[in-house]
């Protein structure tokens, strides 16, 4: 892709805006059609954009793939760490009413780290998958 | 405080584990850490066995959103006593696993192996205790993904086609399953087991919940393995690693036929499923096709792990037998012959595993007078037989004699001599191995010991030795699965 000079300049414009899209869709998430999971995708998007455009080994330099197994990973424990929380604090596993003095305060922010978890884990997963495939054949030739 | 959180934990333990074991990539510590999760899985679903023996069932719910609306976790008689299964097959075999995984899986996924165990885990145990019907079906899919990548992991590179072929079928289970739940959330509007089952006596129109009912049954017997569904199962069982291969023997179809008989008794009652339908008729049929029909072709197999995974599917046969005669006594039957049949298949393949590894393959020629190298190995493999054959001093006996009894008090004195003929077919097998071991010649170069280490003994011995003392004792296995049919019948009935 070293000479598609137009494709280049687009994508380096475009990625940004890209990012701040999956963080729109995440935190309005509350309001409207969204969430965790379409951000998680969104984001991961964003670098496969980037693979696409400027190959894979710079991709694999922004998110390197201990970093992308590690988001797998630590997605699940947020999500699950907000339920022990809800147990430490006296209520029952996942109880976000407790979360707070205000239970609909507790009730934020309980759903607002969960869907952190979630995004974190689908764009983790995203970005394997994407690895995965195209690393087949390249990877094994290194 | 802990103890009413102990629904909770014990899915929660092995759930939280899992991405711990990613996040620290080192196969020794993922080790450490599934060993204590899976023994303090064992105590905590044998305090919940403790807690509903003296009061009865309990009900958690998660995220304090009461029931119908919010998820509920309930453990009564029989889920207390199939998480007692998971958690004990859990317990030993992890421990048994180190060896095994060592010589069969490479080292850079030892750290992902055991993640995936714990997910599996994770899994069976939530479809074991969850009370929501949507839950059972992403705990099935949590269990059932990691089982696809456990069983893939095996060295034999055939162990890629067996998981691709458990994936299609399992898949194809899972989606009828779904199905099944959703025709039953549009007729009732609710997913809880015990909600459903309140609303659907007064749903109007049958056709719907009749096509739930033969999506729902269609899809479980798949993961159950009921023949002639079964097809997935002998592949799986003979290409997965060997420590997977006990695990999934022992839990995977138990866990399976644990949500037949809860969406039969607990959600469409007994009345729909067995006196209006002729489902104890097709199940009769077919669990009498699988006795016999397994049991022969498992009388032709050259591989013992593939021999003892077609009795598996016989054995299966019993259950759903037991399950078919619609009566306490068959119910019990049924639920006491999935700890019995577990234990002394669990025993079996961790044998098996051993002899996988001293001698690098499991078949028939392999072990020709492996009697006298692996005398321990070869002497449990022969008493975890007698328990699937149904010998008196075994735990097989206790169900075999469960599931006959109920029988004559049925009135089929035919189906009894038929129990006791395909039992002898699982002689005839059972004897294959002992004929082998025990009574041909070794190749003159390979005399020397080759005992199976310590670390894998002990747990397969575990499990022989409680295969005989539950021959003896049968107030868990046979107290329990009684209460947990009487409690199924007060309930349904």
């Amino acid at each position: 892709m070293k000479h598609y000079l137009v494709l280049r300049v687009i994508a380096k414009l475009l990625i940004p805006f890209m990012l701040l899209f999956a963080l729109y869709v995440q935190f309005h998430g509350d309001f409207g059609p969204g969430g965790g999971f379409q951000a998680g995708t969104i984001a991961a998007a964003a670098v496969i954009f980037y693979a696409l455009i400027y190959g894979l080994p710079n991709a694999r330099k922004v998110m390197p793939s201990w970093l992308v197994e590690a988001m797998i990973a630590s997605g699940v424990l947020l999500y699950a760490g907000v339920g022990i929380a809800g147990i430490l604090l006296g209520g029952n596993f996942l109880d976000y009413f407790v979360l707070s003095a205000d239970p609909v305060a507790g009730q934020h922010r309980g759903i607002f780290w969960v869907e952190a978890g979630v995004a974190i884990t689908v764009s983790g997963v995203m970005l394997k998958v994407f690895y995965m495939f195209a690393g087949r054949g390249r990877d094994e030739a290194e | 405080m802990i103890s009413a959180h102990l629904p909770a934990l014990q899915v929660a333990l092995p759930l939280i584990a899992a991405p711990l074991m990613v996040l620290v990539r080192r196969g020794g510590i993922a080790y450490g850490m599934m060993l204590a999760v899976a023994w303090i899985s064992l105590l905590i679903s044998l305090l919940l066995a403790q807690q509903v023996a003296d009061h009865g069932p309990i009900s958690y719910h998660l995220g304090s959103w009461a029931p119908p609306w919010g998820i509920e976790y309930r453990v009564d008689a029989l889920s207390a006593f199939v998480l007692v299964l998971v958690s004990l097959a859990a317990a030993a075999v992890v421990p048994y696993s180190r060896r095994s995984v060592e010589a069969e899986v490479s080292r850079e996924q030892h750290y992902l192996f055991y993640a995936m165990f714990a997910l599996c885990l994770t899994g069976l145990l939530g479809i074991t205790i969850t009370g929501d019907a949507f839950n059972i079906f992403v705990f099935l899919e949590v269990s059932s993904l990691s089982t696809y990548v456990l069983i893939a992991l095996g060295r034999d590179r055939r162990a890629l086609t067996a998981a691709y072929q458990y994936l299609i079928m399992g898949t194809i289970g899972a989606t009828f399953i779904v199905i099944g739940v959703g025709l039953l959330y549009l007729m009732t509007g609710s997913l809880n087991l015990v909600d459903i089952a309140q609303r659907l006596p007064d749903v109007a129109e049958r056709r719907p919940v009749l096509a739930a009912l033969a999506f729902l049954t269609v899809g479980i017997s798949l993961k159950l393995a009921l023949f002639p569904l079964h097809l997935w199962l002998p592949n799986a069982y003979t290409y997965a690693p060997s420590s997977i291969s006990a695990f999934l023997a022992a839990t995977a179809t138990k866990v399976s036929v644990y949500v037949l008989i809860r969406f039969y008794y607990s959600v469409f009652g007994e009345t729909l499923v067995f006196k209006e339908l002729p489902v104890p008729l097709v199940l009769l049929a077919l669990s009498l096709a699988a006795m016999f029909i397994a049991s022969f072709a498992a009388l032709y197999q050259e591989n013992l792990k593939r021999l003892f995974a077609y009795s598996s599917v016989a054995q299966i046969g019993y259950i759903t037998l037991g399950l078919s005669l619609d009566s306490v006594g068959g119910l019990s039957a049924a639920i006491v012959h999935l700890f019995n049949h577990a234990l002394a298949k669990g025993a079996l393949f961790m044998l098996l595993g051993g002899i996988m590894l001293r001698t690098g393959g499991v078949s028939l020629h392999c072990v020709c007078g492996l009697a006298r190298r692996m005398p321990l190995t070869t002497f449990g493999i022969v008493i975890a037989g007698l328990s699937l054959i149904g010998v008196p001093g075994t735990a097989g006996f206790v169900s075999k004699w469960a599931l006959i009894t109920a029988a004559l008090e049925a009135g089929l004195w035919w189906l009894v001599l038929l129990i006791v003929a395909s039992s002898l077919l699982a002689v005839a097998y059972v004897w294959r191995f002992v004929e082998a071991a025990y009574l041909r010649a070794p190749a003159p170069e390979a005399t020397e010991k080759i005992e199976a280490p310590w670390s894998m003994l002990v747990p397969a011995w575990v499990l022989v030795a409680l295969s005989v003392y539950l021959g003896f004792d049968t107030r868990f296995t046979l107290g329990g699965a009684t209460r947990a049919a009487q409690m199924l019948f007060g309930a349904g009935g």
